[in-house]
């Protein structure tokens, strides 16, 4: 029966895409460790891993503990600009690490506005170089993740727990450790760990806000083995390291995942107790404080890159458009990847399991690591500048493809289950039936996933500053070279336009995909 | 910028057959070829002051190309160690031909990487030290030290002990990838041993942060960031003649200050030997040399006719010299790295 045949058919595609994927996580990281048994790590990469560590889990319990105040305010209280707040909250995930750094400059820098009133003040002026800015970048990039994770949480409260609470008439100190509690306790520790998974491998924080071997993360260090001392060695050591790290978080946060125990209710929008008085003017200060400590920094890099929009620095379209073309080239590999791989899963096709290992591996993998393991396999197979841009786009994509493949898993899951039958009773062909049923399916998390692809790619300051020579620097990159010569104005102006097509980027592929949509 | 026909760009059979066939022609069709954009391409790999707008690269290249018939494109990479690093990393598909802005604490180690050819020139330096190396030629030299605003300190500290003790505020490049900051580290372990561990634990608290090269933190410096600047005794002339500034200063220190000799080596794996070698060459002469003073801010490594540009005779001259040979060094290096890290690592 051909239409048997149909859903029997060797998923050839998926296991070569998954292939692939083994061969830039598990192949680059058996290269490393290849190499790394040259060199045992040193004082100072010890230094590393305990300052990345430290780093990582400050950032996650800070801005977990911040984001509990934020998300409660946002959970029980209702205002003008709520629901943009909470948009806005997605923002920071999909912004240009070097965006935010330039942000909080404006802010919190040496030249920045908060320092300038501090002398204003006649006090010392702060210095935003090492772990505490590495920290408050950090925080400033994942406290939006985290509330949004919190409030998802306060949101799965069952209303009919609130009424409950409030037929009993339970105090609000009551109602947080009967009701809110038991919710903080499942979801916290995911939240934080979330955080402390993304922080382990930060890079562009730590190479434009570390201060030296007391500020190093080991993504950092790998960076400096190749790029100032050139030992290939040492390189490989870190990175095995490094690995390590991501895999023991990526291992936690699978055993972490616990069930909150509400059971379920009807599903009822039942809006949640918001007690007034001082708790009012709390939820006030939180949502103000977060906004604030939020938008400041991108509102200060917005009036400093509009001065210097006059001015743009030459090279910066070419440095524009190999990034366009670097988010560009990612998005349809990525696209393609996690469809191929989303489809065989989801008609739970030989070897699914595999495929969705596969497709979970790049979590624990960095871009640094990938970027030792790719430079040593390629040493002198080309020059590293040769490299630079296809190994940045196939890095990019590695890296990309989690969050695309779960976009996609769900919805993959259902149109096999609600529309295989009906197309194989009406007998399409596999041209006809990906046209007509697959597309539109799955337009729209195709469409969102393709847009979080192109912004990360477009923005991402990792593997591409161990390739690139001055002629092929992407867009971040540049940025990076602009800051390290203080031309700020002209940085923060770059930066802009970076974040511009980023967000412009994410803003198209989701758009076609919901106008896609079925 | 870089034509079809670009010798620089293809050094593989294109370029062989080429050369071939250039050879058969004659040189009459290589006139008749070299148009505008197809002159040949000498790639110097440079630090990124080097090439700055006020730097020397503008002005030696008007002058290079002047002679050369070629075009003369500086490549800015970082600082002059993460240049070592860089050509190792590209080892002989490196595009550069001359790389500029190595120092006597890294000839040694670039020596030993074997990508380096012997110079063969017999042009005679004025260093205050001797110099012969047979890899790397020396374009200019200076003396290292930390320089301050004479209002903000008027009583800067006067040895590494004192800066230690003191809460003044420096800021220091790292010394795997600049060579300044390799330079602090050699200066401080010449002056100190086997207390260099010591002195840089010290040190530790009154550094507010390292830089990848000296461009950022003299940038830093100029912002405000710090008290005091690693950079050179040279550097306050920069302020008094380009800004009419008298308000900069280097500090004597007790201890004595590290030399350092900076130099060029030509790549063994270059497409352009010839004019490779005719830059080196040109390096010696007086049109390189004289714009040395007042553009990279060192001391030229050939006095120029006319002489030091007057401001020069203020500044500090330190009593002691300190230098480790290029195989001392090189010895030295890798310990006294790990305990520069070690000590900033706390």
């Amino acid at each position: 029966m051909a239409s048997r045949i149909g859903t029997l058919r060797p998923p050839v595609g998926a296991a070569l895409t998954a292939a692939l994927l083994g061969a830039m996580t598990l192949g680059t990281v058996a290269v490393v460790v290849a190499y790394a048994g040259a060199a045992m790590p040193g004082v100072a990469d010890w230094a590393a891993v305990r300052f990345t560590v430290a780093q990582a889990a400050l950032s996650a319990v800070i801005s977990g503990l911040l984001a509990v105040p934020v998300a409660r305010a946002l959970a029980r209280r209702r205002f003008a600009g709520r629901g943009a707040l909470i948009t806005l909250m997605g923002a920071p995930f999909l912004l240009p690490v070097i965006v935010a750094v330039l942000g909080l400059l404006a802010i919190f820098g040496r030249a920045g506005v908060m320092n300038d009133g501090l002398a204003a003040l006649g006090l010392p002026r702060l210095s935003i170089y090492g772990l505490h800015g590495v920290v408050m970048a950090h925080v400033f990039l994942n406290l939006p993740l985290a509330t949004r994770m919190l409030l998802l949480g306060w949101q799965a409260i069952p209303a009919e727990r609130f009424r409950l609470a409030q037929s009993l008439d339970l105090t609000p100190g009551a109602q947080f450790r009967h009701l809110e509690w038991p919710m903080l306790r499942a979801t916290l520790p995911g939240a934080m760990l979330t955080v402390f998974t993304i922080c382990l491998a930060s890079f562009a924080v730590a190479l434009t806000l570390g201060g030296g071997p007391g500020a190093t993360t080991v993504e950092l260090a790998i960076y400096q083995a190749l790029r100032f001392d050139f030992a290939p060695e040492r390189a490989a050591t870190l990175a095995v390291l490094q690995f390590v790290l991501c895999l023991t978080a990526l291992g936690l946060g699978w055993s972490l995942i616990r069930d909150t125990g509400f059971g379920t209710g009807l599903g009822r929008r039942v809006e949640m107790p918001a007690p007034g008085g001082w708790r009012k003017g709390m939820d006030v200060a939180a949502i103000v404080l977060a906004a604030g400590f939020l938008m400041l920094p991108l509102g200060a890099l917005v009036i400093r890159g509009l001065g210097g929009m006059g001015d743009l620095p030459g090279g910066m379209w070419a440095a524009t458009l190999r990034s366009v073309l670097v988010a560009l080239a990612t998005t349809v590999l990525v696209t393609g990847a996690a469809l191929v791989l989303a489809l065989a899963a989801g008609r739970r096709a030989a070897g699914h399991r595999l495929f969705d290992a596969a497709a979970t591996l790049p979590l624990a993998a960095s871009s640094l690591v990938i970027g030792t393991g790719l430079f040593l396999a390629l040493r002198g197979v080309a020059s590293p500048s040769t490299l630079a841009l296809p190994v940045t786009i196939a890095v990019n994509a590695t890296l990309a493809l989690p969050y695309a493949y779960r976009l996609l898993l769900p919805e993959a899951r259902a149109l096999h289950q609600g529309h295989d039958r009906l197309a194989q009773s009406l007998g399409l062909t596999r041209g006809a039936r990906f046209r007509l049923v697959t597309l539109p399916c799955l337009a729209r998390p195709l469409g969102f996933g393709a847009g979080i692809t192109a912004a990360l790619s477009m923005g991402d300051l990792g593997v591409i500053t161990l390739f690139a020579a001055e002629n092929n620097a992407t867009l971040p990159l540049f940025i990076h070279g602009l800051m390290g010569s203080y031309r700020m104005e002209a940085a923060a102006a770059t930066a802009l336009i970076l974040m511009g097509i980023s967000f412009a980027l994410f803003a198209l592929f989701d758009w076609i995909g919901r106008h896609a949509a079925a | 910028m870089h034509g079809i026909l670009s010798i620089s760009d293809h050094p593989s059979h294109l370029e062989r057959n080429m050369k071939t066939s250039i050879l058969a022609l004659g040189l009459a069709t290589v006139a008749t070829m070299a148009t505008a954009q197809d002159k040949p391409v000498l790639t110097v790999l440079t630090y990124d002051s080097f090439t700055a707008e006020w730097g020397p690269g503008p002005a030696v290249e008007q002058a290079f190309e002047a002679t050369c018939a070629c075009d003369l494109q500086f490549v800015a990479a970082g600082d002059g160690a993460a240049l070592l690093a860089r050509i190792q990393m590209e080892g002989a598909a490196s595009d550069a031909d001359v790389v500029l802005g190595l120092d006597t604490n890294l000839t040694a180690a670039a020596a030993a990487t074997g990508l380096f050819a012997p110079h063969g020139q017999g042009w005679k330096n004025a260093l205050p030290v001797a110099f012969d190396d047979p890899v790397f030629l020396p374009y200019d030299w200076g003396w290292f030290a930390f320089v301050h605003d004479k209002a903000k300190l008027p009583a800067p500290p006067k040895s590494f002990e004192e800066l230690a003790a003191s809460d003044v505020k420096i800021i220091i490049q790292d010394p795997r990838s600049s060579t300044p900051g390799l330079g602090l580290l050699m200066w401080v372990k010449a002056a100190y041993g086997d207390r260099a561990g010591e002195i840089w634990e010290g040190l530790a608290d009154n550094i507010v942060t390292v830089t990848p090269g000296w461009s950022e933190a003299y940038g830093l410096f100029l912002e405000g960031e710090a008290d005091m600047v690693l950079s050179y005794t040279t550097s306050p002339a920069y302020h008094l003649i380009a800004e009419e500034d008298a308000g900069k200063a280097a500090a004597p220190f007790s201890e004595g200050h590290y030399l350092q000799v900076e130099g060029a080596g030509k790549l063994a794996a270059t497409d352009q030997p010839a004019l490779a070698d005719a830059f080196l060459a040109f390096m010696g002469t007086e049109a390189f040399q004289a714009v040395i003073p007042t553009t990279n801010w060192m001391y030229p490594a050939v006095t120029p006719a006319a002489g030091l540009p007057a401001g020069f005779e203020t500044l500090i001259t330190p009593e002691t010299s300190l230098l480790l040979s290029a195989d001392e060094a090189l010895a030295a290096r890798e310990g006294a790295l790990a305990e520069w890290q070690a000590a900033l690592a706390r």
